[in-house]
Parts: structure tokens; C-alpha cells; sequence
């Protein structure tokens, strides 16, 4: 069954297309799209009314999802400019970035034989959440100048450090159960 | 045919007769019902006036169960065809009966199939088998308590039940005769219960430790929005592993080295589970056991050796509130209420230690027994229909990741665990052979690396792809879960959009041919009532196809029909009222398959209609709120 939401993301929460959304919004109409879709309004509804329900309502939520985490917003909105990255083919990078990535990496490698862990990886997390802070501020400058091969470098970067930092909660989940 | 009635919150609903609806909580050791009576949720008792019945069933020579109280009673004297806790094997493979309790406790069959089987003297019975007659004495309940047939129920498994063990519990409720409105997590059935009149945001956790299985979920609540942000559990963990603990302490201080004798271990426990319980009121506790030269052993124990045997036990259970925090995010401080539910959080030791780690008084306002019964309650009473109204949402996740084998046997996940659900996600795959026209995928359950420490949910293979040369086959599998948390998976060949046939093997399942075998044995000894039931279910199925259907027609039908496709539908209509005056069910049914088949694409522009219609309702109060000069 083809769905009427051909629309972008973006349009579908009735939101510019812009990196600087306001979540309140996105929040609120996602709650308002979800009242009406969500499959529980249609318990007692025909199997084909509960079928689109379930499509309908599952594509509210994987493009609330986008929306809502700044990168994957980022990422979408390239991918609204035809600007597709692919991990394949992209293997050059900044090598200054490359270097403070090796930094971090090894700064996070040394947080287990730390005398205190915790510590060590509060200051890791730190680091991480100042650099993903400035990535987001120099992607709005990009994005706002619609210069967006640069802000597609940024998104490459972003990913990276993003990476990172699911690491530090693997860690973290670590030291946790180690401790209990 | 229910058409958007929650659209059009303003209007009235056709005066209708109250759909009766209940809330099933199917627990390890206990199962209760409740229904939404006069405005509130309340536990139905049955005939011996009891509101919560052990959910034991014991099997006689020649077929018939006692369920309940009754069945229990039997345990000691005739354990192995007396299956109690079968909700642990829900779901399971005959490779996890070592991980359970049970490998020594019943005798098995493995043989039969990749299901195992409790052999008792009626025959092989499986953890569905049982659940099921559980669910037929619930459903008796309410039936004779409401005085009427129900339209569907709501059933609660843990949250942290996987794919597996959510498809086997609605297997169950489906040989029951039950209609599944939702199969609803547990903690999210007692956040429910206790907040619907919450006005303000408010960050809660449920820590749900039950007779069996432990969940803790994190939720945001506002306005009869639920709104799960992170859950995380352990499906073998509850009050029956402190029952073995105590009852193996208890055995060693009276010098009895071997239990392996069934009724023994039955007695064991009874006796474990009793000073359980008297340690949660009192510091310490005598207890008997009878041993085998007729005498019979004289101890006692303490709160404080008790917390020693469970100590471990409970510490699993913050392993997950950690990682719950985690995966939603927040911190133990942005938590503003614990909630405890479920028989096992009376223990004083986890009444403290939840209370300790989160570091607030914990709620127990709600009989931690019964809340998570009346939570599934009143959401059968909105999905029944009862109060179109109704400003509840609850929005789920899934607890575990989906993934799919890839090359040297890693995981690959597709779904992340804690997306909300429902959910779809798209992977693509190409052929790797010139000439493939077949392609097998293994879908997994779980959070490790390696396929081997996931659970294997299915193995699917699709087959009739065009033969073309290596890679140049496009086949794009989408993975939906739907508001249950089960899966489907579909596959499409991109090029020539055709659909490739997919085969589900569920790995610890039933196929449905087995559900349709048990449905119609389950019924033989009812068949004569059979066609007058199945004949005023379609009856009454028609009825409220034609008046959903005609009430929409009448208020919007020129929006979106033409004259053609108006009388097409007119002419199913009138052909399903003749069916439905008529004597034959498939009659009926097949009438009303092609109404909602010659609707669909109706139903489609409607839907999307009413889509716009309210986001241009927003769009006009904000305008008005911003002052600026739209129309």
C-alpha cells in the first residue's frame, strides 16, 4: 500500500528544513501525528486500516528519530542536498583530526588501568562532548552558508567522534558491572 | 471497522452496547484478570472467590486440567504432572532447558521437536499448551463474572521478553479463543495503573521483579502520554530463584544431601517459599522439613542470612537499572518516582536497595500484585473502544536488538534495542553467484557480537529472485515490528518489484498449521456450539463493518470517492447485510473481506485526509499565536 508521506521528513513535522530545529515542536507534533496513527487507534479497525496504522506509525517514528538526534539530522539534511556519504569510497580525512582521534583513543584505552576509572573517563567524555559540541556549531555555520561539502566533511568527523563516544558508554557499562 | 473515531474526538460514537474487554496478567506464579467496571479497573474473582490463581496446571489420566488453587494442591503428590512456572520456557528450545530450573524438576521430551515438552500422563505438553489452559480459566472468569462474551483481552508479558517468547504468548491466547487486543509489557501496564492522572512531565522507573522475570523500565509520563525512553530486564530472575536458593540452604542445615526426589523438592519449596514470605514481616523464622525416617528437622534462619543467599540474585537486577540509565540517557537524580511491582519487591532487602540506589523512597501504593492486571485493564477498555475520547498513548520500545548473520557468523544489527516501536528498517542484499535465485538470512535476537550468544529468532529463505549475474540483483528485506513487538519480515526484488517468497522457520516457535492443529483440538469437544458461536461472531463482525463503513460514507464520501468507485462499494455493502442475514459464517466472512478489500483504497484517502486536515488545524493556532500575516 503506497502511503501518502512521499514528504521529507522535515515536512512531515511541518519544520523547515534548517540543522536548528526547535525539539519542543518536533516533540509536540510528533505527539499530535502519533495520536492519530498510532496502531492502539485502530484495535478494533479492519486489518487494512490496522496494516497502514502500523506503516504509517512506524514511519512517524523512525523520522521523529532522525530529526530529533542532532547528527542523523545533520546526516538527512545532506542527504536532502544529494550528498549521500559513503564508507566505502570515503577514506580521506583531515590528517590533524586523524591525530587527535588516535589521542582520544588511546586516552580511552588507558581508562581501565587508571587508578581512579572513573576519572579517566569522565575526562575522555569531556574531551568528546566539547569536540561533538563544536562539530554541531561548525555544521550550522556550513549548513546556514549552504556550504555543504564542508558541512559533509563535518558530518564525516562527527560520525567519528560519535563513534567514540558509544565506545566510552561500552566502558562505562563495563566498569559498572565489574564493580557490582 | 472502526473509522477514526479517534479523529473526531468531538462526535459522538453510534449508541453502542459496552465492549467487554480485560487486562490478563499471565505471570510465572500467579494470573489474574481485571476489566474496567463503571469508570474503574477492578480484579475479577471466580467462582472459589479468588482474584489471583496460581498458574499450576495439572494434567489427569484421560485429558481434563485442574488450573489454579486445585492444581497446586496436587503438586507435592503428583509433581510431574504438575506444571507450575511454565512462563520460564515460553518461547524456549530444548537447548535452554539446562539454563532453567527445570531440567530436573519434569520429566521432558526433547525428541518430538526443537520445543520441549513436559510428558505427563494426558500426553506431551508444552509451556503454550499450559499457558493456554491458564488463559481459558482467566477467560471462564470474566466471562461468567461479566456476564457476557469478551471482544478481546490485553495481555502483559515482561518486557524483556524477545520476539520468541511474545509470539508464543500470543500463540497461546489464540488457542484459548482469546482476540489479542495488544500484547503489552508489563511495567508499562503498572505505569498506567498508577499515572494517568499525571499532569506534569515526570521521569519514572518501574523495577518490576515478579515470580520469574525482572524488568525495570524508565519512562516520561505526561497528560496520558507514556512514553518509554529505555528498558532493560533478565527473563530467568525473580522470586523463584530465591526459592531455590532458601530451599537448598534450608536442605543443607537439615543434612539432606540428595533432592533429587521430585516430591521432596516440591515440599522443599513450598516450605522455602512460606519463610520467604514470613521473613518479609518478621527478623527471623522456625521451619520444619520432614525427613526420610519419619522424623522431621527442627531450624530456624534470619533476615540477614536470607539477604546473604539472595544478595547475588539481586544484584543482577541493578546491573539493568544501570543500563537502562544508560541507554535512555539520564541520570539516577532525573528519576522522580521508583515504582515497585510485581510479589518479589515485598522483600525487604529489595525494598531497601532499589530505594538505596535511586535514592528515594519507593512507591507501593498499588498492591504490587494486581497493578500490573489493572494497568493492562484499562488499556483493553480504549483499544476495545470504550472511550473513544481517551487521551492515553502509550509509546514502547523494543527491548532487545534485531539483527541479522552476516559473513563469519557476526551480528548485524538492523533494529537497535530501546527504538520505539513500531518501527520498519530496510537492509539490501545483493546475489554473490551468477544465476542465484535463492537467498538465506538467520534473523537474531540480543545484544552480543556472535550470532552463536544471540537468539535465533528465524531462518528465512527467499527464494524466485531473477537469475542475473552476480550483484546485479537488488533485494530490499524490510523488518517490521509492530506494536507487540513482533516481528515480520517482507523481501522485495528492487528491479522487477517482485515479491520474493518468504519462508519463516521460527526457531522456538509454532508454525501456523500447528496453532490452526491445536485450535481445532482444543475445540472438538465443542463443536456442536462451534457454528452457532463462529456464526454470531461474523454476525455481529458485519454489523460493525456496515456501520463504520456507511456512518463514514454518509459524512464524507464525495471528498473522496467517485460515483464508480462509490457504487462498488455500495454493492459489497449490500451484498455483505444479505450474507450477514443469511446462516453461513464463511459466508459472512468472505463478504466482509471483500468490503474492506474494495474500501481500502477509501480507508487510504481518508486516513491521509484526516492526516491533513489536523496538521492544517496546527498550522492555523500557530499562526494565530505568532501574530504573522498568514491566511
Amino acid at each position: 500500500m503506497q502511503l501518502d508521506f512521499s514528504s521529507n521528513y522535515f515536512e512531515l513535522f511541518e519544520l523547515q528544513a534548517a540543522f536548528n530545529i526547535e525539539l519542543s515542536e518536533l516533540d509536540q507534533r510528533y505527539q499530535q501525528l502519533q495520536r492519530v496513527l498510532h496502531p492502539d487507534k485502530f484495535a478494533s479497525a479492519s486489518d487494512a486500516e490496522r496494516r497502514w496504522s502500523v506503516q504509517a506509525a512506524s514511519r512517524v517514528n523512525e523520522a521523529y528519530q532522525t530529526l530529533k538526534q542532532p547528527l542523523k539530522r545533520a546526516n538527512y539534511l545532506l542527504e536532502l542536498q544529494g550528498l549521500m556519504l559513503n564508507e566505502e569510497t570515503d577514506t580521506q580525512m583531515d590528517p590533524m583530526f586523524l591525530m587527535e582521534q588516535m589521542e582520544l583513543r588511546e586516552a580511552l584505552g588507558d581508562v581501565e588501568s587508571a587508578s581512579d576509572p572513573y576519572a579517566a573517563l569522565d575526562k575522555v567524555g569531556a574531551q568528546l562532548s566539547s569536540q561533538i559540541s563544536s562539530s554541531s556549531d561548525a555544521y550550522l555555520a556550513s549548513a546556514t552558508s549552504e556550504d555543504w561539502p564542508q558541512a559533509r566533511t563535518i558530518v564525516r568527523q562527527w560520525q567519528f567522534l560519535e563513534k567514540l563516544r558509544q565506545e566510552t558508554k561500552s566502558l562505562e557499562a563495563r566498569l559498572d558491572d565489574a564493580e557490582a | 471497522m472502526a473509522l477514526f473515531q479517534i479523529a473526531e474526538p468531538g462526535q459522538a460514537q453510534a449508541p453502542h452496547q459496552r465492549r467487554l474487554a480485560v487486562g490478563i496478567d499471565l505471570g510465572t506464579t500467579n494470573s489474574l484478570v481485571a476489566s474496567v467496571l463503571s469508570g474503574s479497573a477492578k480484579v475479577l474473582a471466580n467462582e472459589q472467590a479468588e482474584t489471583s490463581i496460581p498458574s499450576v496446571v495439572h494434567y489427569q489420566e484421560g485429558g481434563a486440567t485442574l488450573v489454579g488453587t486445585a492444581a497446586q494442591a496436587m503438586a507435592v503428590a503428583d509433581p510431574y504432572n504438575t506444571i507450575a512456572s511454565a512462563k520460564r520456557l515460553m518461547g524456549k528450545g530444548a537447548s535452554d532447558l539446562s539454563e532453567t530450573l527445570f531440567a530436573d524438576r519434569y520429566l521432558f521430551d526433547t525428541d518430538s521437536g526443537s520445543i520441549p515438552a513436559f510428558k505427563t500422563q494426558a500426553g506431551n505438553k508444552t509451556a503454550v499448551d499450559v499457558s493456554t489452559a491458564i488463559l481459558k480459566a482467566l477467560k471462564n472468569t470474566a466471562e461468567l463474572s461479566l456476564g457476557g462474551e469478551l471482544v478481546g483481552a490485553v495481555i502483559t508479558v515482561p518486557a524483556y521478553f524477545d520476539d520468541a517468547q511474545r509470539q508464543a504468548t500470543k500463540d497461546a491466547a489464540t488457542v484459548a479463543g482469546l482476540h489479542v487486543l495488544r500484547l503489552l509489557n508489563e511495567p508499562t501496564a503498572a505505569a498506567l495503573a498508577y499515572g494517568l492522572d499525571t499532569k506534569e512531565d515526570a521521569c519514572v522507573a518501574i523495577f518490576d521483579l515478579g515470580g520469574g522475570t525482572f524488568d525495570i523500565s524508565l519512562l516520561k509520563m505526561q497528560r496520558g502520554l507514556f512514553e518509554v525512553m529505555a528498558t532493560a530486564g533478565d527473563t530467568a530472575l525473580g522470586g523463584d530463584d530465591f526459592d531455590h536458593a532458601l530451599a537448598a540452604s534450608l536442605a543443607e542445615q537439615a543434612g539432606i544431601s540428595d533432592i533429587s526426589d521430585a516430591s521432596q523438592q516440591r515440599h522443599l519449596l513450598n516450605i522455602a517459599r512460606h519463610v520467604k514470605e514470613q521473613l518479609s514481616s518478621q527478623p527471623n523464622c522456625n521451619f520444619e522439613i520432614p525427613l526420610a525416617d519419619g522424623a522431621s528437622f527442627k531450624g530456624s534462619i534470619d533476615r540477614d542470612q536470607f539477604n546473604a543467599l539472595i544478595e547475588p540474585l539481586f544484584k543482577r537486577s541493578l546491573k539493568s537499572c544501570r543500563q537502562a540509565l544508560r541507554d535512555a540517557n539520564i541520570e539516577k537524580t532525573d528519576v522522580d518516582a521508583v515504582v515497585m511491582v510485581g510479589g518479589s519487591t515485598r522483600v525487604p532487602l529489595v525494598r531497601d536497595r532499589v530505594s538505596e540506589f535511586f535514592g528515594k523512597t519507593v512507591l507501593t501504593d498499588i498492591n504490587p500484585d494486581e497493578v500490573v492486571a489493572v494497568g493492562a485493564a484499562l488499556q483493553a477498555d480504549v483499544l476495545a473502544g470504550n472511550k473513544p475520547d481517551s487521551e492515553l498513548l502509550l509509546l514502547d520500545v523494543i527491548p532487545l536488538s534485531l539483527g541479522l548473520e552476516t559473513m563469519g557468523g557476526l551480528a548485524e544489527k538492523v533494529i537497535p534495542r530501546n527504538t520505539t516501536i513500531p518501527i520498519a528498517r530496510a537492509q539490501e542484499f545483493t546475489t554473490y553467484k551468477d544465476g542465484q535465485t535463492a537467498l538465506a538470512l538467520h534473523v537474531v535476537q540480543g545484544e552480543r557480537e556472535l550470532v552463536s550468544d544471540c537468539r535465533s529468532l528465524a531462518r528465512f529463505e527467499l527464494r524466485d529472485i531473477p537469475p542475473r549475474v552476480a550483484g546485479a540483483v537488488r533485494i530490499q528485506v524490510i523488518f517490521q515490528v509492530d506494536a507487540d513487538g513482533l516481528l515480520t519480515v517482507n523481501a522485495i526484488e528492487k528491479e522487477s518489484g517482485v515479491v520474493a517468497s518468504v519462508d519463516v522457520k521460527p526457531s522456538y516457535g509454532l508454525s501456523d498449521t500447528e496453532i490452526e492443529q491445536m485450535l481445532s483440538a482444543s475445540m472438538e469437544h465443542a463443536s456442536d456450539d462451534m457454528h452457532a458461536r463462529a456464526l454470531q461472531e461474523q454476525k455481529v463482525e458485519a454489523d460493525r463493518v456496515i456501520e463504520a463503513l456507511s456512518s463514514a460514507l454518509r459524512s464524507d464520501s464525495d471528498d473522496h470517492l467517485d460515483r464508480d468507485e462509490r457504487s462498488v462499494i455500495d454493492q459489497a455493502i449490500s451484498d455483505l447485510q444479505t450474507a450477514r442475514d443469511g446462516d453461513n459464517p464463511d459466508a459472512i466472512k468472505s463478504a466482509v473481506a471483500k468490503v474492506e478489500k474494495v474500501s481500502n483504497t477509501y480507508v487510504e484517502r481518508r486516513m491521509n485526509a484526516t492526516v491533513r486536515k489536523m496538521m492544517a488545524g496546527k498550522q492555523l493556532a500557530d499562526v494565530e499565536g505568532d501574530g504573522s500575516n498568514h491566511t
